[in-house]
C-alpha cells in the first residue's frame, strides 16, 4: 500500500494534476506492477480531483491498461491477419505448454502473464510479440521459448 | 511477367532509388534555417503545388489542412503528428520514426511556423514504446535547434495505450485531453477546435516527411511522380503472401498487377488494400485497380493473399479486430460488427441461409452511412469487397 | 444591440426553405418546421453526445449521414429526413439496439413510456432480422433507491451525462470498449458501493427501462390491504403539480385536492402533507441560522457560516462523499419528509389513538433519494422506522392508474388534520428558491417584528431556474433581541443541480464564502424537476410546475410558516419551543462522513 501510494502521488507530482495528464500518469503507475489496483486508480481520482469512476472508465478503454494483477513479464502476443497467416496459434501453443499457464493467464511464480495483442506492426516479420516493450519477430516456436529465456 | 526474387529486389530497388525522399539523409538543421527566412505563403505555395494528400488513410489535402489552421485566430495552436500507425498491416511509420525523426520533427516545426502553433505532440503507439528512449532524445536535441533558431515551439512525446481508434484524430485529441479515445462530432474539425479547444494540424508521420522534402526541394520532385490525382509517392507496408516483404517507397498511380507482379509469390489471389479497413481487390481486377486517390487509397498497408488462404478466416480476423477495437459509442459500429462477425459465423455453420449474407451487406452499408467515425464507416470496405469476391468461400 | 443581430442562415428540409439562426441544429431547424426526426442520446438538458444515430439526416453533397442532433446548419444545406437512405438506416439502427436489448416489455417498468419501445413501434419492427446478441446481466439492486438493468441499456450516456454534467457526481462512467462497452460505476462496483447521490436525474433522463427506481408499490398495496395496519400517507409540495402528468393532464396542473381525494380512493387511512412538516422546517432551520447568526455576530464565537439547507438527501449525500470536512455547515434540521414521519409515529399516533407499531408511513416523493434517506439508520427517532416505504410520483401514478381511478371526475378533498395544515411557504419548498424564500419570510419577521418588504411576499430575487442565485437582503429596525443584526447585510445563494452546490462549495472551500444561508437542492429547478417525477421533465416543463407552485402560494389562507395554526398548535401542544429538547430528539439529526471516491 505504501509503495503504491508513492507512485501515484510521484506521477501526478511529475506530470501535474491537468486532466490532460491522465493518460501519462496512469501509464506511469501502471509500469509499476505492471497493472492498476483498485487503490491506485482511486488514489489517482482523489489526486487529480476526478471521480473514479472517470478514471475507471478511461482505463479501461485502453487494452494495455490491465486491471488484474499480472506477472513481471507481459507477452503480448500478435493475433491479427498476417501473424494469423504466418502461424501464431502455434507461437501461442509452444508459450503455453513452455509457461504452464493458457492464453491469459499468469504463472504462478508471477514472472509472465501471456496475452494477445492487435497488430503491433511488425506484420512483415510475423509472427511477432512484446515481452513488455521489446519486439520478438520472424518466430517460431523455438525462438519464441529462448526469448523468455532473457527473463528468466 | 515471372520474375526470380533477386529480379523483383533489383527491380524494387532501383525504384526505390529513384523516388527516395522519405529515407534520404539530408540537414534538417540546415533546412530550419532556410525556412526561418521563408515567406509563410511561399511554404503554402510549395505544399500547395505539391498536391500532397493525407498519407494518414483519410486523404485530406495537406495545403487546405495547414492553410485553414493559419487563419484562425487564436493565441495556442498545435501541430500533433499521428504516430499512433495501428491499421493492420502498417508499419512504416515505425521505421520512419526510427530513421528519420528529425524529418518528422522539422515537418511539425514547419508546420508549426506556418500556422503559428508553439507547441507540437507526437502520439506514439504504445506498442512502439521501445522507440521512446530514441525520440525523447531526438526531440530534446530538436527543441534545443529550435531554441536557438528562434522558433518559438517545443516537441513533446505522448504515448498510446493500445486502442486502434486513437488513431482517428478527433478520438486522438480526446485520449490526449486524458479521456477515452471516443470520435467527436464533426464539425467542429480540429483545425478549428481541436487539442483542448484551440487549432491543431494533425499530421501523419509520413505526411509531415513528405512536406519536410517538398519545402526542401522548394516544391521539386516529389510532385513529378504520380498521377494528376494522386501526385508524388507513398511509403508502403507489404506483407503476406509477398516475395518481398518489408517497407518501400513508390511511386503512386501503379495498378495492383504490376504491384503484384512485383511483390507477389506469384500466386496472389487477393490484395488487401489498405489494411482492415481498407478494401480487397480480387485476382480478376488487379490489372484494372490503380493505387491512388482514383482507385483503392491507402494508408500504405497492402497485404498479399495466395490461393491457400481462406477469404472466409481473413474476412473474420478483420471483423473481430473491428468489433474489439470500436469504441463501442455508436450504435450502427458497436452493435454492428458485433452482427457481421455473429453474422458470418451462423452462415458458415449453416444456422442462418445465405440470404443473409445481403442483410450484412445492407447492414454493412448503413454502417457506412451512419457511424459517427471512419472506423465504423469504412468496417463496409472490406465486408462488401470480400463477401461480394469471394462469396463462396465465405458461405461453404 | 443590432450588431450583434444573430445571422440568419436558409436550407430547405425535405423541399420547404427555412431560415433559422446560425448554430441552429438541424433538429432544432426541423422541428420548427413541424417535421420530428427521432431521437435517443438527445437530451435537451444535456450536451449534444451524437451517438446512438437514430437522427440521421441526408444533407445533399455529403458522403455520410448526418446526425441532425449534432450538426448545426450551413447555408444553402438541401436537408432530407425521410429519403429511402435515412429510413433504412433508421431502421437498421433501431434494429440494431433491439437486437443488444432484452425486450421483454411486457415485464418492463417502463413499458408504455420507453423512447426505445416508442420506435419500434413506429417503425414496426416486427420481426428482428439480425442476431440476438442481448447479455443476461444481473439487476443490480443493491440501493434501496435505484435499480439498474444493464440488459435494457442503449448505452445512449444520457445517465452519465446527466450524473456528470447536471450533477458533477459521476458515478456512473462509460467503461471498456468496442462490444463491451457499458455504463458501469467505478470498477463494475454495485450502486449501493459508490458515490452516487440517489438523485435519480439518470433515471430520470433515461429513455428506458435501464435506469429506473427501486418500487415498493406492491409492499403499499399489502400495507393498504392489511387490516390491522393504519396507513398514513404524506405528500411532498412538488407532487401537486406534477401527478396530473402521470394520470393524462398536461403539465403545470395544480391538482392538491383531487390528489387528496385519490388518496384516500386508493385507501390510506391518514391524509396528511409534508408541507406541514415544511413550515416546521422553516421553524426550525430559521432559529437555528438566527442561533449561529447570535453567536458568530454578537458573541463572536466559532461557529459554522454559511449554514446550509439540509432538506435535500441527495445533496446531503453528496456533501457526505464530497466535501465531508464540511458538514458542520449543514443545519441539523431533517428533512420535511423525516420530520414527518417521527411526528406520526409519536404525536400524531397518539392523538388518534394508534399503536405506533400498527401505524406505516409512506410518503408521495419527486424524489429517488428520500427512499434511501428514509433507510438510513438514524431514521427511527420514534424508536421505529419512522417512514416506512416511500414512493415516488411516479409510483403513485401507478398505483391510481391500477385503481381505475379518473381523475378528471374526482371531488376535491381536503387534507385529515393535525400535520395536514400548511401554508405557501411550505408549498414553495418543491421549487428551487422556495426554501430560501420562506425562510426569508419568516426569519425576517422574526428578527423585525415586520413584514418582509416584498410587494405581495414574493422574494423574485430567489426565483428561477438560473444555477446560481444570490440575494442580498439589509436587516433595518430590529427588535430589541435582535440589536446586533441592525444594518447586517444578509448574504444568501442558492443552486439547484448538485453542479452549482459543487461550484458554491468550491468556494467556501476555499475560505471565500460571503453568504450567511444557503439553499441547495440536489436536483435541477429543485423537486419539481425530481428524480422521482414525470418522465420526461424538462426546462419547459419544470417551468411549468414552477409557476403551479408559486400560483398555490398564493392562493393559501396563511403564507407564512409561523402563521400555520398547526404548527403553533404542536409547539404549544408537544414540541413547546424551536431546537426544544423534543425538537432535538425527533428533528434533528447528524451526518456521516463517507469516501470521496
Ligand atoms: C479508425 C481510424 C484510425 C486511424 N489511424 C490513423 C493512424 O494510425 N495514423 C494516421 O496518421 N492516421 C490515422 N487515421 C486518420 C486520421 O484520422 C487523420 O485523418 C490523419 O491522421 C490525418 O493526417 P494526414 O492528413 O496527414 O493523413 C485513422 C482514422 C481512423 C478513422
Ligand atoms: S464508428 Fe465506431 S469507432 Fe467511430 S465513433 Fe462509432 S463506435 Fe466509435
Ligand atoms: S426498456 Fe423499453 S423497449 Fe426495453 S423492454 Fe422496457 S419498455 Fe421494452
Ligand atoms: S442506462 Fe439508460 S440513460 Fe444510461 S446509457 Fe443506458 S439507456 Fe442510456
Ligand atoms: S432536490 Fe428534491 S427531488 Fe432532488 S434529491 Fe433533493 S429532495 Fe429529492
Ligand atoms: S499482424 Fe501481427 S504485427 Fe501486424
Ligand atoms: S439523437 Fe442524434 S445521434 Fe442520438
Amino acid at each position: 500500500m505504501q509503495g503504491s501510494e508513492n507512485i501515484v502521488r510521484k506521477a501526478v507530482r511529475e506530470y501535474g494534476k491537468g486532466r490532460e495528464n491522465l493518460l501519462p500518469i496512469l501509464q506511469m503507475v501502471r509500469k509499476e506492477h505492471n497493472y492498476l489496483s483498485e487503490d491506485q486508480l482511486r488514489e489517482i481520482a482523489t489526486e487529480m480531483d476526478l471521480s473514479s469512476a472517470d478514471v475507471f472508465g478511461v482505463a479501461t478503454f485502453y487494452s494495455f491498461m490491465d486491471m488484474q494483477p499480472k506477472g513481471k513479464n507481459i507477452i503480448r502476443v500478435c493475433k491479427t491477419i498476417t501473424c494469423f497467416m504466418k502461424g501464431k496459434d502455434s507461437i501461442i501453443s509452444a508459450l503455453e505448454d513452455a509457461l504452464g499457464i493458457k492464453m491469459g493467464e499468469t504463472t504462478p511464480d508471477r514472472k509472465f502473464s501471456l496475452l494477445e495483442a492487435n497488430c503491433i506492426g511488425w506484420c512483415h516479420k510475423g509472427p511477432a510479440m512484446l515481452i513488455n516493450d521489446k519486439v520478438y519477430t520472424e518466430l517460431t516456436p523455438e525462438k519464441a521459448i529462448q526469448a523468455l529465456d532473457e527473463y528468466m | 511477367m515471372v520474375m526470380t526474387r533477386e529480379e523483383k529486389l533489383a527491380r524494387i530497388n532501383a525504384h526505390q532509388e529513384r523516388v527516395n525522399l522519405i529515407f534520404e539523409k539530408i540537414d534538417t538543421q540546415g533546412l530550419m534555417e532556410k525556412v526561418m527566412k521563408l515567406e509563410n505563403n511561399k511554404i503554402l505555395e510549395y505544399i500547395k503545388e505539391s498536391g500532397l494528400k493525407g498519407r494518414g488513410g483519410a486523404g485530406f489535402p495537406t495545403y487546405l489542412k495547414w492553410k485553414l489552421a493559419a487563419d484562425q485566430k487564436s493565441d495556442m495552436k498545435y501541430v500533433i503528428c499521428n504516430a499512433d500507425e495501428g491499421e493492420p498491416g502498417t508499419f512504416k511509420d515505425r521505421k520512419i520514426l526510427e530513421e528519420q525523426a528529425d524529418k518528422v520533427f522539422t515537418g511539425m516545426a514547419i508546420c508549426a511556423k506556418v500556422i503559428g502553433a508553439s507547441e507540437g505532440y507526437v502520439y506514439l503507439r504504445g506498442e512502439y514504446n521501445y522507440l521512446v528512449p530514441l525520440l525523447t532524445t531526438r526531440m530534446n536535441a530538436f527543441n534545443e535547434e529550435m531554441n536557438q533558431l528562434g522558433l518559438n515551439f517545443t516537441l513533446k512525446l505522448r504515448s498510446g495505450s493500445g486502442a486502434y481508434i486513437c488513431g482517428e484524430e478527433t478520438a486522438l485529441i480526446e485520449s490526449m485531453e486524458g479521456y477515452r479515445g471516443e470520435a467527436r462530432n464533426k464539425p467542429p474539425f480540429p483545425v478549428e477546435k481541436g487539442y483542448l479547444g484551440k487549432p491543431t494540424v494533425i499530421n501523419n508521420v509520413e505526411t509531415l516527411v513528405y512536406c519536410t522534402m517538398i519545402v526542401m526541394n522548394e516544391g521539386g520532385k516529389f510532385k513529378t511522380f504520380g498521377t494528376e490525382i494522386s501526385t508524388g509517392s507513398k511509403v508502403f507496408s507489404v506483407s503476406g503472401d509477398a516475395d518481398v516483404e518489408g517497407i518501400y517507397e513508390l511511386e503512386l498511380g501503379m495498378t495492383i498487377q504490376e504491384f503484384v507482379d512485383l511483390f507477389g509469390d506469384g500466386d496472389t489471389k487477393a490484395v488487401q488494400v489498405g489494411g482492415a479497413s481498407g478494401f480487397c481487390v480480387p485476382r480478376k481486377k488487379f490489372k484494372e485497380t490503380i493505387i491512388g486517390f482514383e482507385g483503392v487509397p491507402t494508408g500504405g498497408s497492402m497485404m498479399l493473399f495466395n490461393s491457400t488462404r481462406s477469404m472466409y478466416h481473413i474476412l473474420m480476423n478483420y471483423m473481430e479486430f473491428m468489433q474489439e477495437e470500436s469504441c463501442g459509442q455508436c450504435t450502427p459500429c458497436r452493435v454492428g460488427c458485433q452482427q457481421l462477425v455473429k453474422g458470418i459465423q451462423a452462415i458458415k455453420h449453416k444456422k442462418r441461409p445465405a440470404t443473409y449474407l445481403d442483410d450484412l451487406v445492407k447492414l454493412a452499408k448503413t454502417m457506412r452511412v451512419a457511424s459517427k467515425c471512419g472506423l465504423g464507416q469504412s468496417v463496409a470496405n472490406p465486408f462488401i469487397s470480400i463477401v461480394e469476391n469471394f462469396r463462396e468461400e465465405i458461405i461453404y | 444591440m443590432s450588431e450583434n443581430k444573430q445571422k440568419l442562415i436558409s436550407v430547405t428540409i425535405d423541399g420547404t426553405p427555412v431560415a433559422v439562426p446560425e448554430n441552429t441544429t438541424i433538429l432544432d431547424a426541423a422541428k420548427l418546421l413541424g417535421v420530428y426526426i427521432p431521437t435517443l442520446c438527445h437530451h435537451e438538458d444535456l450536451c449534444v453526445a451524437g451517438n446512438c444515430r437514430v437522427c440521421m439526416v441526408e444533407v445533399k453533397g455529403s458522403r455520410t449521414l448526418q446526425a441532425s442532433c449534432a450538426t448545426p446548419v450551413s447555408d444553402g444545406m438541401e436537408i432530407y429526413t425521410n429519403s429511402r437512405l435515412v429510413r433504412t438506416a433508421r431502421k437498421h439502427v433501431i434494429e440494431l439496439l433491439l437486437s443488444e436489448h432484452r425486450g421483454d416489455c411486457l415485464r418492463c417498468y417502463r413499458n408504455g413510456n420507453c423512447e426505445l419501445q416508442a420506435l419500434a413501434n413506429e417503425y414496426r419492427i416486427d420481426q428482428g432480422v439480425f442476431i440476438d446478441l442481448h447479455k443476461e446481466d444481473q439487476v443490480d439492486i443493491s440501493s434501496p433507491a435505484i435499480q439498474k438493468d444493464d440488459s435494457k441499456c442503449i448505452r445512449c450516456q444520457r445517465c452519465v451525462r446527466a450524473c456528470t454534467e447536471l450533477q458533477s457526481v459521476s458515478a456512473l462512467c462509460v467503461a471498456h470498449k468496442g462490444a463491451d462497452m457499458r455504463i458501469t460505476t467505478f470498477w463494475d462496483k454495485a450502486l449501493a458501493y459508490v458515490v452516487c447521490t440517489n438523485c435519480g436525474q439518470c433515471v430520470a433522463h433515461c429513455p428506458t427501462g435501464a435506469l429506473t427506481e427501486r418500487n415498493y408499490v406492491e409492499d403499499v398495496w399489502d400495507a393498504i390491504y392489511d387490516p390491522t395496519k393504519h396507513v398514513v400517507v404524506q405528500t411532498a409540495p412538488a407532487i401537486r403539480v406534477s401527478i396530473g402528468e402521470e394520470v393524462g393532464l398536461e403539465p403545470g396542473q395544480r391538482v392538491t385536492k383531487q390528489l387528496v381525494t385519490a388518496l384516500r380512493r386508493l385507501g390510506f387511512d391518514s391524509v396528511l402533507d409534508t408541507d406541514f412538516t415544511a413550515d416546521l422546517t422553516i421553524i426550525e432551520e430559521g432559529n437555528e441560522l438566527l442561533h449561529r447568526l447570535t453567536k458568530a455576530i454578537r458573541d463572536k464565537e466559532d461557529v459554522a457560516l454559511p449554514m446550509i439547507t439540509s432538506c435535500s438527501p441527495g445533496w446531503i449525500k453528496y456533501i457526505e462523499h464530497e466535501f465531508s470536512n464540511h458538514l458542520d455547515h449543514l443545519s441539523t434540521c431533517k428533512s420535511p419528509q423525516q420530520m414527518f414521519g417521527p411526528l406520526a409515529k409519536t404525536y400524531y399516533a397518539e392523538k388518534i389513538g394508534v399503536d405506533p407499531k400498527d401505524m406505516v408511513v409512506v410518503s408521495i416523493m419527486p424524489c429517488t433519494a428520500k427512499k434511501f434517506e428514509a433507510a438510513r439508520p438514524e431514521m427511527m427517532a420514534s424508536g421505529l422506522r419512522d417512514v416506512d416505504y416511500v414512493l415516488t410520483t411516479r409510483e403513485l401514478g401507478l398505483m391510481i392508474r391500477q385503481a381505475g381511478i379518473d381523475f378528471t371526475k374526482l371531488e376535491e378533498g381536503d387534507y385529515d388534520s393535525i400535520l395536514g395544515k400548511s401554508t405557501g411557504a411550505g408549498a414553495i419548498f418543491g421549487v428551487t428558491g422556495g426554501v430560501m424564500e420562506a425562510a426569508l419570510r419568516t426569519a425576517y419577521e422574526l428578527i423585525t417584528g415586520r413584514e418582509i418588504p416584498f410587494p405581495n411576499l414574493d422574494i423574485k430575487p430567489v426565483r428561477g431556474l438560473k444555477g446560481v442565485k444570490e440575494a442580498t437582503l439589509k436587516i433595518e429596525g430590529t427588535l430589541e433581541k435582535y440589536k446586533f443584526l441592525e444594518g447586517v447585510e444578509l448574504k444568501v445563494a442558492i443552486g439547484h443541480g448538485l453542479t452549482n452546490a459543487r461550484k458554491i462549495m468550491k468556494q467556501l472551500e476555499s475560505g471565500e464564502s460571503p453568504y450567511h444561508f444557503i439553499e441547495i437542492m440536489a436536483c435541477p429547478g429543485g423537486c419539481i424537476g425530481g428524480g422521482g417525477q414525470p418522465i420526461p421533465t424538462t426546462n419547459e416543463i419544470r417551468m411549468k410546475r414552477s409557476n403551479a407552485i408559486y400560483d398555490e402560494d398564493e392562493k393559501m389562507q396563511y403564507r407564512k410558516s409561523h402563521e400555520n395554526p398547526e404548527i403553533i398548535g404542536i409547539y404549544e401542544d408537544f414540541l413547546k419551543e424551536p431546537l426544544g429538547h423534543k425538537s432535538h430528539e425527533l428533528l434533528h439529526t447528524t451526518y456521516v462522513k463517507r469516501e470521496k471516491n
